[in-house]
């Protein structure tokens, strides 16, 4: 059973200190929902007040429509995956994956027949009374795995599970994430600050910056739509050019920038006068001659090559560099260090939002 | 470099004198224990004899205070574990000024003379289970005195010892068991307390040998009771006899072999744990391999 | 009431302000996970905890303290007469510690005794920082793996061999018919026996002996934490073996120190063991005369006046090594 989660103009105060500024999400049931963000953002606190370990100083939790005010975490039909596991390392691995229904009582037969089943699920077969010592990086994540999914939460949190594991493995356990969430087919919210991770798995993501739920939304359209300067500049690579808006339209707009007038979509329907930055993503930068209102010429830094593409750095306004991502196609000549280079992209590839915090390098 | 070897001899020629310091007057006792003059001697060594032992054994005073050591040791393991279990749980619970108050209480018997402790419990207890005629002819005995006055001081090593491990304890363990279902009281008994069972043995064994050894507080609360080291004193102010030396060998014996075996047992739990982490890598190969 | 009874309330009025003072600091909310006491713990074991630490910390310690007290401020009276119109509050008892009660004179003999310990059981102290310091820092900065655990384990076995039995051990190895004696009368260096024990030397060696590893263990602690990076840069720089131990190590060392000279003078200043089977007969140690009121005498509230005497000079003592360290108390006791 699967259950939604929603979160309503949730507030979580540290003292002064505001570690969850008003949230309003609807979770839907059995999706697998993901909250990227920087390390310190908040991303913990919201999990921690899902299951029960943080009280809301304002707002309120519903699980499948049940408010959760007053409900322990020990009563809360979600389970929790932490962020360093919280392995019982006192018990072997049988024990640690039926910790949840020894503690409802189920009697010791059941509870061995429960935990071998789920073993079998998470490719340890046979391996239930080793001690915890004796497991892989790997092998301890998938029971923590199994010792939250034993207990038949109808919502699964997971605290940044894989950033202890080695890279490769990370790579084969998001498979085996997804897997696994496609099989039990309960909500799983997955904290995490890679966005490879995110954008891989998730059917959502809440994007999240001190405190802040910036934008919600599929992968896709976290990176072609971010909605905020935060979410251009921290979701994948973005090219900023600051400026004012010196022309508008319904659809588009004209930013006065260090490199003249340049233009790009207008979602956020910007002003006239109004203070904003143009994002265009490096592989929609194209070295060449384009339209004047999308194309402008400075120095080349440097050139990286590096196999599959070859990026070319450029002198921005500020000074951070200008990067142009370039494809292995034949017919462009790349430029040496200190060529001037004509730069143009597609004005459907420009997105005009309002000035902002953008996320830190 | 030459100052460096001068350096060098100085320093083993120190480590000698100390280890000298430590264990000459004790060897020159555990000699006298064998040697057949009635003094304790240790040279000339006239000719090697047990009969000393065979005296300690028949020493009627030393076996009866052996017993009442026995039961005191038991008792203040009985009392001081769970208490310093206790004091250390409430301790972690409280904030900075609460706590460095219950701080200041809890440890100030280690930092009062052991005579005092003993004085006051025997002053204190005297009124206070003189109350009634009934306790007094049941409580106010010298075997309770000492459990009372030892246990005062006794918890508070306990504290430290279980709080030292209790401070390691790894809190998203209790949330991880709470998460799962658990109340408070089963994450206690499932969790914390078998995270604390090493520590919990260890202040055992340290309160029934402090227990045991201790002469300044049991003095005095012992009345008119005794216990072993409460009859080594009387004998070893009457006068001397190798009795007592071959008391002390057989404390050094069994000294010996604890600790030797603690540090076998130490040895092997090391190994096991080696055992283990040799395995977790093993599997972290084979994982990796197979992704 | 009499003043006995009105002790009772001391505790209970400290344990209601340590109850108040809990509560306000909970709910200033440091910290939104806190659950109530009773929450965190269930009600069967929550009241378990608090009895068992109530009975530990009235019953076993503040009560009997300050019914010691009270005791030294009454005068001494036969049983029957106790809680009798007698029985009234003086400081006469601590008034015969300065004035001899018998002849009204300056009552020297229980202020020299006083002295003498406090300053003997120091002058130990200081002595046995001395003679651990090299071995504890060795243990813990240059010795190898191996050799560490075996001194380690040379340094447990002896601990646990009772102060009695210590004290009979060095008066073997220095009485007139001793080792020592035996040693230097067969190579002619004396004719007759010097008498250690009667000039109290042996009971200076008794104490210092007996503390020996309350010193060492502390240190050892202390040193072991420290970086070995940071002494080797200090040699790096060129600092001389002293100053490096002047510079880096003793400062890092503070709390060992404080924690070994705190519980070595406390153990020294109210040993009884080692003045009484190895002191001579000129100059008594302050336990033995508070022993004689209890024993001897008979005289509990002057015993007790004079224990509390001696308990006021070691928590000053501590304080002022406290001061002297700039260590706070929870880092010298662990
Ligand atoms: N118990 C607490 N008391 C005070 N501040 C806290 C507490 N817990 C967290 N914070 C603060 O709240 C902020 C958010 O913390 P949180 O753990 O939610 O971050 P996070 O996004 O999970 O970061 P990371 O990726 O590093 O795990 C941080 O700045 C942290 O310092
Ligand atoms: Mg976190």
């Amino acid at each position: 059973m699967s259950a939604g989660v929603e979160l309503d103009h949730v507030t979580v105060k540290f003292g002064n200190f505001t570690a969850v500024n008003d949230a309003t999400l609807d979770i839907r049931s059995g999706e697998f929902f993901s909250f990227l963000g920087p390390s310190g953002c908040g991303k913990t606190t919201i999990l921690r007040t899902v299951s029960g370990f943080l009280d809301p100083t304002a707002g309120s939790v519903r699980i499948g429509g049940q408010d959760m005010q007053g409900i322990g975490a020990n009563k809360r039909p979600t389970a929790l995956i932490f962020q360093n596991l919280a392995l019982f390392p006192l018990m072997t691995v049988a024990e640690n994956i039926a910790y949840g229904l020894r503690v409802r009582g189920v009697d010791k037969m059941a509870r061995r027949k429960k935990a071998d089943e789920l073993l079998d699920l998470i490719a340890l077969k046979g391996q239930g009374d080793k001690l915890v010592s004796e497991l892989s990086g790997g092998q301890k994540q998938r029971v923590a795995i199994a010792r939250a999914l034993a207990v038949e939460p109808k919502v699964l949190l997971l605290d940044e599970p894989l950033s202890a594991l080695d890279l490769k493995l990370r790579q084969h356990m998001r498979n085996e994430l997804r897997a696994i969430q496609q099989r039990v087919g309960i909500t799983f919210i997955y904290i995490t600050h890679d966005q490879g991770e995110a954008l891989t798995m998730s059917d959502r993501i809440a994007v999240m910056s001190d405190g802040v739920i910036e934008q919600v939304a599929d992968g896709k359209m976290v990176y072609d739509k971010p909605q905020t300067p935060f979410v251009a500049s921290f979701v994948g690579e973005n090219n900023p050019f600051p400026g004012t808006v010196s022309k508008a339209t319904a659809t588009g707009a004209v930013v006065d920038t260090a490199f003249g007038p340049l233009a790009g979509l207008n979602p956020n329907g910007l002003k006239v006068g109004d203070k904003a930055i143009l994002f265009v993503r490096p592989e929609t930068l194209k070295l060449g001659k384009g339209a004047a209102a999308t194309s402008f010429t400075t120095e080349v830094e440097s050139v990286a090559f590096e196999g599959n593409m070859t990026h070319v750095f450029l002198k921005g306004a500020a000074k951070k560099n200008i990067t142009v991502t370039v494809g292995r196609h034949g017919g462009v000549k790349m430029p040496a260090q200190g060529d001037r280079a004509n730069v143009h992209y597609d004005e459907a590839y420009g997105l005009v939002l309002p000035e902002g915090k953008m996320a830190r390098e | 470099m030459k100052s460096s070897a001068v350096m060098k001899g100085m320093l083993g020629f120190y480590i000698v004198l100390f280890f000298l310091y430590l264990f000459g007057p004790l060897m020159v006792m555990s000699v006298t224990a064998f040697n057949t003059p009635s003094y304790p001697q240790a040279l000339p060594f006239e000719g090697f004899t047990l009969q000393w032992f065979e005296k300690l054994w028949n020493h009627r005073l030393m076996m009866e205070g052996l017993l009442n050591s026995i039961i005191i040791g038991l008792g203040v393991v009985t009392i001081s574990v769970p208490i310093g279990l206790a004091a250390s749980i409430i301790m972690n619970q409280i904030y900075h000024r609460a706590r460095s108050l219950f701080y200041l209480v809890t440890i100030s018997p280690l930092l009062t003379p052991g005579v005092i402790i003993g004085i006051s419990t025997v002053i204190f207890w005297k009124d206070a289970f003189g109350l009634t005629d009934w306790s007094k002819a049941t409580f106010y005995k010298g075997i309770v005195l000492s459990i009372l006055g030892q246990a005062s001081f006794v918890s508070a090593y306990c504290l430290l010892i279980i709080m030292a491990r209790l401070t390691r304890f790894d809190r998203a363990q209790e949330e991880a068991a709470l998460d799962l279902g658990a109340s408070y009281p089963q994450v206690f008994w499932h969790v914390l307390l078998p995270f604390l069972k090493p520590a919990m043995l260890s202040a055992s064994v340290i309160a029934f040998l402090s227990s045991f050894e201790n002469f300044n507080t049991t003095t005095f609360a012992i009345l008119a009771d005794k216990t072993l080291v409460t009859v080594l004193a009387g004998e070893t102010r009457q006068g001397t006899t190798p009795a007592l030396s071959a008391l002390a060998v057989i404390i050094i014996a069994i000294s010996l072999v604890g600790a030797i075996t603690y540090e076998l047992l130490k040895r092997r739990e090391e190994a096991a744990a080696e055992r283990m982490k040799e395995r977790a890598r093993l599997a972290e190969r084979g994982e990796l391999e197979q992704a | 009431m009499s003043s006995r009874a009105l002790v009772l309330l001391v505790p209970f009025l400290v344990i209601t302000a340590f109850w108040l003072m809990a509560r306000y600091e909970s709910k200033l909310g440091h910290d939104p996970t806190h659950k109530s006491y009773w929450e965190r713990n269930g009600t069967v074991l929550g009241i378990a905890f608090i009895a068992l630490v109530a009975f530990w910390t009235l019953f076993l310690v503040t009560l009997p303290y300050l019914y010691m007290v009270v005791e030294s401020f009454h005068p001494r009276l036969p049983p029957a007469q106790r809680g009798g119109p007698n029985d009234f509050l003086t400081i006469a008892q601590y008034k015969s510690f300065i004035v001899s009660p018998t002849d009204g004179e300056w009552n020297w003999i229980h202020m020299g005794n006083f002295t003498y310990t406090i300053v003997v059981s120091a002058a130990v102290t200081f002595l046995n920082l001395c003679i651990c310091y090299p071995l504890a820092y060795y243990m813990a900065q240059s010795g190898s793996a191996q050799k560490v655990r075996l001194l380690m384990l040379a340094l447990i076995v002896p601990y646990w061999i009772n102060e009695i039995l210590r004290a009979f051990a060095v008066r073997l190895l220095i009485a007139s018919k001793g080792l020592i004696n035996q040693a230097l009368m067969g190579s002619g260096i004396t004719d007759v026996p010097i008498d250690f024990l009667g000039s109290n030397t042996g009971m200076w060696i008794g104490l210092s002996y007996a503390n020996l590893l309350i010193m060492i263990f502390p240190l050892y602690n202390a040193i072991e934490s420290l970086d070995k990076n940071q002494i080797e840069a200090a040699r790096d720089l060129g600092a001389p073996w002293w100053k490096i131990h002047r510079d880096v190590v003793i400062p890092y060392a503070k709390p060992g120190i404080a924690s070994g000279c705190t519980m070595v003078f406390m153990l020294a200043a109210g040993s009884l063991a080692a003045p009484l089977f190895l002191s001579g007969p000129q100059q008594r140690w302050f336990t033995m005369t508070v022993y004689d009121f209890f024993f001897q005498a008979f005289n509990w509230p002057r015993g007790s006046a004079y224990a509390f005497i001696l308990l006021a000079a070691c928590i000053t003592f501590v304080m002022l090594v406290l001061k002297l360290f700039k260590v706070k108390l929870g880092e010298a006791i662990r």
